[in-house]
């Protein structure tokens, strides 16, 4: 939805004066005036100095001439800005977002909401009376595009809501939001309307018009937009309220020291307001009303967007030094007109890690980000009596799963070999059992040996050629105590002689 | 009735008793062909671990050593620490080091252990005397066993060099290998005269007995008394 405000300007001179429409001065031919270099010209007038005959962008030496009685004023450009800002938060009520079109014009999106003002002829009553209610002349129009709706409130009938069927061919090219040199030498080219635009070949306007890049200078663009067939995005208003805290004093305070305190809890509440926005302040306004009606004013401006409050009070400190309390300050007010945002962060972190201790979700994080996640583990127990698969590893922190019980297993060695190593027999007995191997390059001497212990493979997963193990725990004459094991027994058909292997450490 | 007397108190000697309130650092020098350094901390650890402890305790491992003297094998930890096991590896030294510092910070571990291959540049007496410090701030002991190292530079507490030890025939087969047994030498330590014994695990604790003194210089240095002989 698009809202021209065709009359913005002289409409809040007239409410500034107080005055309803046709009335008081503004009944008789007035305008407003803005300077230039070649002298005052005038920016607005009224409906009495329409009718006199005085148009928008004359002189005023001109125009009085046309019209001895006229009255003037200053216009207010940055005051119409800021009432069109207004207005476009005001106009959120109608839809979801809203966007300035500068000078005196809104654009509202109101995609899906008109049911809920009874259709969009139901809407555009809805803006036309409420806007008239509060002293403004609109123009308001509905289509799907904001550069259609843009041309059908300003060059179209009243109310105008833009049917599928409808074609916009007939509004003149001024419509697609061109600026007055385009406009030009449209006219020029004898393209009055929009329609004859497509008549003409659209590379023969593309070459004429290829270094335009700027939409407002290009009708092609402007056709597009108008068509819906580039996306434009437009820039929403959005409210800011500017953080703000203040103190009304019982007693009006005269002292420093108090003054202080009460610098120091204002600083304190409008870090809580920046804390709980994620902001730092980066200009800092504190205004002091003294009891005789003067007010001190007193900025600053930091560096960094900052959120300390004893470094703020500090700052202001210093400004207060040579201030004139007079008969006392009775309200103090500390706003903050320019943030940015300032992520929360956790200051004390390492001091009280260093202090405290970490706790162990801190720790295991710590490690894993500089690890890897697959170098912190922890063994959890698997229902399996081969000994590699007998435990697998798991996150640090997760639980174990539930099981009916651990498989009681008899002397297990304290650690494994990640690959079982073979030994080398040297001398066996008869029995088969090594008394002395070659594990390392270094020769052990086996004074005590128990086994076997026969681990089958697990024939439900492994190949049938894998052979079962005879594990036995070997001391060596030094004390060292091993766990190795014969791969296979020699009739088993699996395989040739059996191979020794070292598998495990014991304790 | 007479009050229940500390069962193993009076067994071991007083460097394994822990200090009142003082986590120490202890460096375990061992072999790459055996795991005596890691298996005399975990026997001594589980001997100190009140029943109602659940905090779980850091391995720390380099590569290295994973490589020379193998992975923790949970059937074979001991019972009581066995289901509290947290394993770090890390692929270098300086890892290791980072990994020891940080389970030494957490308020949340009941000891920590690091296995470190060889003599790593890392591992400088500032490194040593980092994790001494850490060690001693939290409260949290810290078992540094050096595979296979020469005798370097350090700072901590307790320095033993450990070996097995031939362990005695079990009641029922002779022939079978006993229960654990380290030869133990405490060689430097802060507020304990050196000294070597031979540790046992008898089933239900651990037993020590003065080892038979090979050197006599051993035997002059335990009749200097009790004052410190090591300042780090």
């Amino acid at each position: 939805m698009s809202i021209w405000l065709a009359r913005l300007a002289i409409d809040r001179w007239r409410l500034a004066e107080g005055l309803r429409a046709g009335e008081g001065a503004d009944a008789a031919p007035h305008a407003l005036i803005s300077d230039t270099a070649h002298g005052p010209r005038l920016t607005a007038t009224n409906a009495a100095a329409q009718e006199a005959g005085v148009q928008v962008g004359t002189m005023l030496t001109d125009a009085r001439a046309l019209c001895p009685s006229l009255a003037v004023a200053q216009a207010d450009p940055a005051g119409d800005r800021a009432a069109l800002e207004a207005l476009a938060l005001w106009a959120q009520r109608w839809g979801p977002w809203s966007a300035l079109d500068l000078p005196d014009g809104l654009v509202i999106d109101v995609t899906g909401v008109a049911h809920l003002f009874g259709g969009e002829a139901g809407l555009i009553a809805d803006a036309t009376q409420l806007l008239a209610r509060r002293g403004f002349k609109a123009r308001v129009a509905i289509a799907p595009t904001a550069g259609a709706a843009w041309a059908l409130a300003h060059y179209g009938p009243e109310g105008a809501i833009l049917q599928p069927e409808d074609s916009l061919d007939d509004l003149p090219v001024a419509a697609l939001r061109l600026d007055p040199a385009t406009v030009l030498v449209l006219r020029r080219l004898g393209l009055k309307r929009i329609g004859e635009l497509s008549g003409v070949a659209r590379d023969a306007l593309a070459r004429r018009f290829r270094n335009h890049k700027a939409p407002a200078a290009n009708p092609l663009i402007r056709l597009d937009q108008l068509r819906g067939r580039v996306p434009e995005p437009l820039l929403p208003v959005l409210p800011v309220d500017v953080p703000l805290v203040q103190r009304r004093l019982m007693e009006p305070i005269r002292h420093r020291s108090l003054l202080d305190q009460v610098l120091g809890d204002l600083c304190a509440d409008l870090v809580r307001v920046l804390e709980g926005r994620a902001l730092g302040a980066r200009r800092l306004e504190l205004a002091l009303w003294k009891v005789d009606g003067e007010v001190l004013q007193c900025r600053l401006e930091l560096a960094a967007a900052s959120r300390d409050p004893t470094h703020i009070a500090a700052l202001f400190g210093r400004k207060l030094d040579d201030l004139d309390a007079g008969f006392g300050i009775e309200l103090a007010r500390l706003r903050a007109p320019w943030t940015e945002p300032l992520p929360l962060s956790q200051r004390d972190f390492e001091a009280a890690a260093e202090m405290h201790g970490t706790s162990l979700a801190a720790c295991i994080d710590r490690l894993s980000i500089r690890l890897g996640p697959d170098a912190v583990r922890r063994p959890v127990p698997r229902a399996s009596h081969v000994p590699e698969r007998a435990q697998r590893w798991v996150p640090p922190l997760a639980g174990e799963s539930v099981s009916q019980g651990d498989l009681p297993f008899h002397t297990r060695p304290l650690k494994l070999l990640d690959r079982a190593e073979p030994i080398a027999v040297l001398y066996a007995s008869p029995d088969g059992l090594p008394r002395r191997f070659r594990w390392r390059g270094q020769v052990h001497e086996i004074t005590r040996a128990e086994g076997p212990e026969r681990i089958a493979p697990e024939w439900w997963r492994e190949r049938s050629t894998v052979r079962l193990r005879d594990y036995y725990r070997i001391e060596d004459g030094e004390g060292r105590r091993y766990w190795i094991y014969r791969n296979g027994l020699p009739d088993d058909g699996r395989g040739g002689v059996p191979e020794w292997f070292l598998q495990g450490l014991c304790a | 009735m007479i009050a229940a007397a500390p069962f193993t108190a009076p067994a071991l000697p007083a460097a394994l008793v822990p200090a009142r309130g003082g986590a120490t650092h202890a460096e375990l020098f061992a072999s790459a062909q055996d795991c005596a350094g890691a298996a005399f901390a975990l026997a001594l650890e589980s001997q100190r671990a009140a029943p109602e402890d659940e905090r779980p305790w850091l391995w720390v491992q380099d590569r290295a050593s994973l490589r020379q003297t193998g992975r923790p094998y949970r059937p074979g930890l001991p019972p009581a620490l066995r289901h509290r096991l947290i394993h770090v590896v890390t692929a270098t030294p300086e890892d290791a080091l980072f990994a020891l510092e940080e389970g030494l910070r957490c308020r949340d571990l009941a000891f920590v252990v690091g296995e470190m291959a060889g003599n790593p540049r890392a591992l400088s007496l500032t490194a040593q005397r980092r994790l001494s410090l850490a060690a001693e701030k939290h409260g949290v002991p810290l078992w540094l066993v050096r595979v296979g190292a020469q005798r370097d530079l350090s700072s901590a507490r307790q320095r033993w060099a450990l070996r097995p030890a031939a362990s005695l025939p079990p009641r029922w087969n002779a022939q079978a290998p006993g229960t654990a047994a380290w030869h133990a030498e405490l060689f430097r330590a802060r507020n304990h005269p050196p000294g070597e014994w031979i540790l046992r695990d008898d089933g239900q604790a651990l037993v020590a007995q003065p080892a038979q003194q090979s050197t006599d210089n051993v035997d002059l240095a335990g009749a200097a008394g009790d004052r410190p002989l090591a300042a780090g």
